[in-house]
């Protein structure tokens, strides 16, 4: 496959060659190195899109929601063990509120399951209303005493002090679970559902994250998260982020291979026939949401394993610092303009979006100044205060402006899928 | 002049023609059927008079006027209505809904257009404020025919009007169908039930792969032994 | 009786404010999905949209309303009404409209709604600034206090100018709409297309005209929704944010493609969002001698922290057991 590279997308990988090595003249190695590896981080994370989106017309629209568990789950696997509090009695206080919960879950399971007894429907759905309500009520009402008093005495309950694999491994396998129960429940109907309890689930994981003080210290965030390779401290900047990125680097390598050999395989000849000829496809029976549904835990789990790394390489856990602009949007973007469904065009849009995001930062800086210090000296016009948060709307409304662009110009993307045809 | 005129038209869906050539005339007040195996583009064709796919080549023409690709709301304007075979009626829209859905592009007064509708399809008029996706399908099919009425069409295009109906419904529609075409209105269907429609039609085309086989009266397409042998079931 | 009212004011008064608001935008939503087939993900920010024009215009005109009496956001509002519709029609045209013309999948146009979002989000704050603002400029909020003739109640039950028009508002446009859809040409021409559009194409309907109405009409009523809203709490530049997940969970709950159903769905979510966050204990505080437990100070099913969870998983629910909607909608 290495054997004829087609000359646009040589070209193309010329010119993102060319750009990141202007972004680390500019900007000096150390920073520009920083960038590649968020750059890796969120091509992880793309490629998780792009199977989704690309391979099978799913529409997440709440990325930023499992990139956040993985954030989360790198921060409290990784994360130094709160000693003091496991040894304080509250450690067992928590658990029993935990017991209370599973006690509560299986109650309401056991309810649920009136109809084998007969009870009529009539009085079942009274029954499991009220049933849910006491016991939510009591749960709530179990934890609400414990995690106050943590959150008095130790701020938070820290983390598991394990080691950093088992973070990222979590975060993705929290986030397919969030998943596999949103795509069990939407995923039956038209994708404009998955939209929007995607878009839902996302910013009730993040006001979670952020009301959850107990667990995550909310907006006073944790850090430092520790690293998987030596830190600056040890090697120094530039080495340990090349460090870091050999890691991401290696992760893609893997991802990468195996995406390319499911969507060549019987699997992804499935997933696209199910994509392309939705009707024809649906004779096939409930299989094809079996398969839907595949495809989009898959693509979670990854979003959360580049989450979680993304995280670890920023040392630290925000629960703010996720935005549907930043970890949604701009991934889109990625996909949208690389190539969905194409898995080198993803990590290629992945890594040109944010190189140019990142610089497009001090370049709008840059002319506003200017459009400032011009406008002072020819017409005596004073900037508004809030000039530079102004210019970060500026910047919403290019991400909105150019989805719609790419949508309706260019529909395939930079590096179109090639589907090889079969007749 | 002819009514109706379809000369040497190719059409189909993307790049693939489904007709390759296909010639049709009608004269007004007559009632034209077409005929033929499964996939030889009789659908197809009605598709692309009424300007639903693309014409490549060819040239259709009303009373004259080319009317070739023609958008549908134009040839609603030039009095033309199309019939589709399925989904033909707005369900939850009532009867009497329906028919004013029909009447939309017309800004005089279309009363006596109703009451024409009801008289051609007695059944309806009892069920007028009724939602039509209530009605049998019989009465489904009257409520698609009236609503296609509506405009007071000089050509009308039916997609198989008795597909699905008993045969009880099946000859009370191609009652009706000379009935409309007994008040002035030239018929241009697609029927299955080739044997029946074609003792109702003034001029019968046998299609085959998109093109002409035969073309000629009905009554002389059902004494044809080829026609009767090959489409007509014996 | 004092807890009585407080009950009133906090769950009566402000369910059926924000189940009209909700309503409002609801029946937008499924109006733009029975004619165009498609989630309008944008409609809460043509909300804000709307609040913003009314917010403009007042601050022009700022004597309007007290020399009427009125408050001058509502005075403005059919001009607001108008730019918002305005805007939606050229939004269409200009985003929307090409890609159907493409023949593109409906989902594709939804990702382009989530781009129009991003641009209405980032224009709006760019010419307004990230702070909110008070919708009131040269005049103030009404406040009508209603002192019961019991002697048990000494507390008043309050009600504020824009809660009152707001409701008033909703009878009439419910009444409008009922009469526009079932009574005339383009109205009954609308419900054609909402049952199906190839037929509507077929018997000759302008298939454009109908679309332009519905993002009028869509548009209109996101405007009044956005402005009341505003008027009642105030201008936030995030007001899209807390809105679209409401009038999304509205519009299925009520069965897409449903207006009426979207009006239900819109109440349905309004109260269940102030039922949850109410504090039953100031309901039970009279009888604590007689509960077996200690009466917590807060009593509320869901902190208001939480307070998106609650249309959300009224979402889920609906999606579980009854996908059409209370209604029986179409499923998307």
């Amino acid at each position: 496959m290495l054997m004829k590279l087609p000359m646009k997308e040589t070209l193309m990988m010329v010119a993102l060659a060319v750009a990141v090595l202007i972004l680390m003249q500019v900007m000096g190695t150390a920073y520009g190195v920083r960038v590649l590896v968020e750059a890796s981080c969120y091509a992880i994370i793309a490629l998780g899109l792009t199977i989704q989106w690309g391979y099978a017309g799913l529409f997440n629209a709440g990325i930023m929601g499992f990139v956040a568990i993985g954030g989360f789950s790198a921060m409290l696997l990784t994360f130094p063990v709160n000693q003091r509090f496991w040894d304080s009695e509250l450690s067992g206080e928590l658990g029993i509120a935990f017991l209370k919960l599973i006690a509560a879950i299986a109650l309401v399971f056991a309810v649920m399951q009136l109809h084998r007894i007969k009870v009529p429907r009539s009085i079942r759905l009274p029954i499991i209303l009220i049933v849910m309500a006491t016991l939510y009520l009591w749960v709530v009402n179990g934890f609400a005493p414990v995690t106050q008093g943590i959150v008095s005495e130790f701020g938070f309950i820290g983390g598991l002090g394990l080691p950093v694999w088992a973070g990222w491994l979590v975060g993705g396998i929290l986030a397919g679970t969030v998943a596999y129960f949103i795509g069990h429940i939407c995923l039956g109907l038209r994708s404009d559902y998955l939209a929007i309890a995607t878009l839902g689930v996302a910013e009730i994981i993040k006001a979670f994250l952020k009301n959850s003080d107990w667990l995550t210290r909310g907006t006073l965030t944790v850090s430092p998260l520790p690293w998987p390779v030596p830190g600056a401290s040890e090697v120094g900047f530039v080495m340990a982020r090349a460090l870091y990125l050999s890691v991401t680097a290696v992760l893609i390598a893997i991802i990468f291979y195996l995406l390319h050999r499911a969507y060549n395989g019987p699997w992804g000849r499935m997933m696209r026939a199910i994509r392309d000829n939705e009707l024809s496809s649906s004779a096939m029976g409930k299989d094809v949401n079996q398969r839907r549904l595949e495809v989009f835990v898959l693509g979670c789990i990854l979003m959360g394993i580049g989450g979680a790394a993304l995280a670890t390489f920023n040392g630290i856990f925000d629960p703010n610092g996720y935005l549907p602009l930043n970890h949604t949007f701009l991934i889109w973007v990625m996909v949208i303009l690389g190539g969905p469904g194409n898995n080198l065009g993803t990590i290629f849009g992945a890594v040109f979006v944010y190189v140019i995001w990142v610089m497009s930062e001090p370049v709008a800086l840059f002319i506003l100044n200017a459009i400032s210090y011009l406008g002072d000296m020819w017409f005596a016009w004073e900037a508004p205060s809030d000039f530079s948060s102004r210019a970060l709307q500026a910047r919403v409304f290019s991400i909105g402006l150019i989805i719609t662009l790419v949508l309706r110009y260019a529909p395939k993307g930079l590096f179109p899928e090639k589907v090889q045809h079969h007749h | 002049m002819a009514l109706f005129e379809a000369t040497n038209v190719h059409g189909g869906y993307g790049g693939m023609n489904i007709l390759n050539g296909v010639d049709m005339s009608l004269e007004a007040d007559e009632i034209g059927v077409i005929v033929g195996p499964n996939g030889a583009g009789k659908s197809t064709m009605l598709k692309a008079i009424f300007g639903l796919l693309h014409v490549n080549e060819g040239e259709i023409r009303l009373r004259g006027e080319s009317i070739t690709n023609a958008d549908p709301v134009a040839l609603v304007k030039h009095k033309m209505a199309f019939v589709p075979q399925e989904k033909n009626i707005f369900p939850t829209l009532t009867v009497e809904e329906n028919l004013e859905m029909g009447a939309f592009i017309r800004k005089d007064d279309f009363q006596h257009m109703l009451d024409k509708v009801y008289s051609f399809f007695p059944p309806l008029a009892d069920k007028r404020h009724q939602p039509a996706g209530e009605l049998s399908g019989g009465q489904r099919q009257m409520v698609a025919m009236g609503r296609a009425l509506m405009i007071e069409p000089s050509l009308i295009l039916l997609d198989e009007p008795t597909a699905g109906l008993s045969p009880l419904y099946m000859s009370e529609i191609f009652e009706r169908i000379i009935t409309i075409n007994k008040a002035g209105v030239g018929v241009l269907m697609v029927e299955q039930h080739a044997k029946q429609a074609l003792k109702i039609a003034h001029k019968g085309f046998v299609l085959v792969a998109g093109q002409n086989r035969f073309t000629d009266t009905g009554e002389n397409l059902i004494n044809n032994p080829e026609v009767a042998k090959a489409f007509l079931g014996g | 009786m004092n807890e009585f009212v407080f009950f009133i004011n906090n769950v009566v008064i402000s369910g059926l404010t924000i189940g009209s608001i909700y309503a409002l935008g609801a029946v937008g939503i499924t109006l733009i999905f029975s004619i165009l087939r498609f989630a309008h993900f944008a409609h809460a920010d043509l909300m804000t949209l709307g609040a913003f024009f009314a917010f403009f215009l007042t601050a022009m005109f700022p004597a309007v309303g007290p020399a009427l009496g009125l408050p001058t956001a509502f005075v403005m509002l059919p001009l607001a009404m108008a730019l918002t519709a305005l805007a939606a029609v050229y939004i269409d045209k200009g985003f929307y409209k090409p890609l159907r013309r493409h023949g593109v999948k409906p989902i594709v146009i939804v990702m382009a709604s989530l781009g129009v979002t991003l641009m209405l989000q980032g224009l709006i704050r760019m010419f307004m600034g990230t702070s909110s603002r008070n919708m009131y400029i040269d005049d103030r909020k009404g406040i009508h206090r209603i002192e019961l003739p019991f002697d048990l109640a000494n507390r008043p039950i309050v009600l504020t100018d824009p809660q009152i028009i707001i409701i008033v508002l909703l009878v009439i446009i419910v009444i409008a709409l009922h009469l526009f859809l079932t009574r005339t040409r383009l109205g009954k021409a609308m419900r054609a297309m909402s049952d199906n559009p190839d037929l509507a194409r077929v018997s000759g309907i302008n298939t454009d005209t109908v679309v332009k109405v519905t993002w009028i009409i869509a548009g209109s009523l996101a405007a009044i929704a956005g402005t009341m809203l505003s008027l009642d709490v105030s201008l936030k530049p995030d007001l899209s944010f807390h809105l679209l997940l409401p009038i999304f969970a509205a519009a299925i709950v009520g069965g897409v493609g449903h207006p009426y159903g979207a009006l239900a769905g819109g109440f349905v979510i309004g109260f269940a969002e102030t039922l949850s966050v109410f504090n039953w204990a100031v309901l039970l505080r009279p009888w604590r001698d007689f509960l077996w437990f200690d009466l917590p100070p807060t009593l509320a099913f869901v902190p208001t922290e939480y307070k998106i969870t609650v249309p959300f998983f009224i979402l889920l629910a609906i999606l579980v057991w009854r996908p059409t909607g209370l209604f029986k909608g179409k499923v998307l």
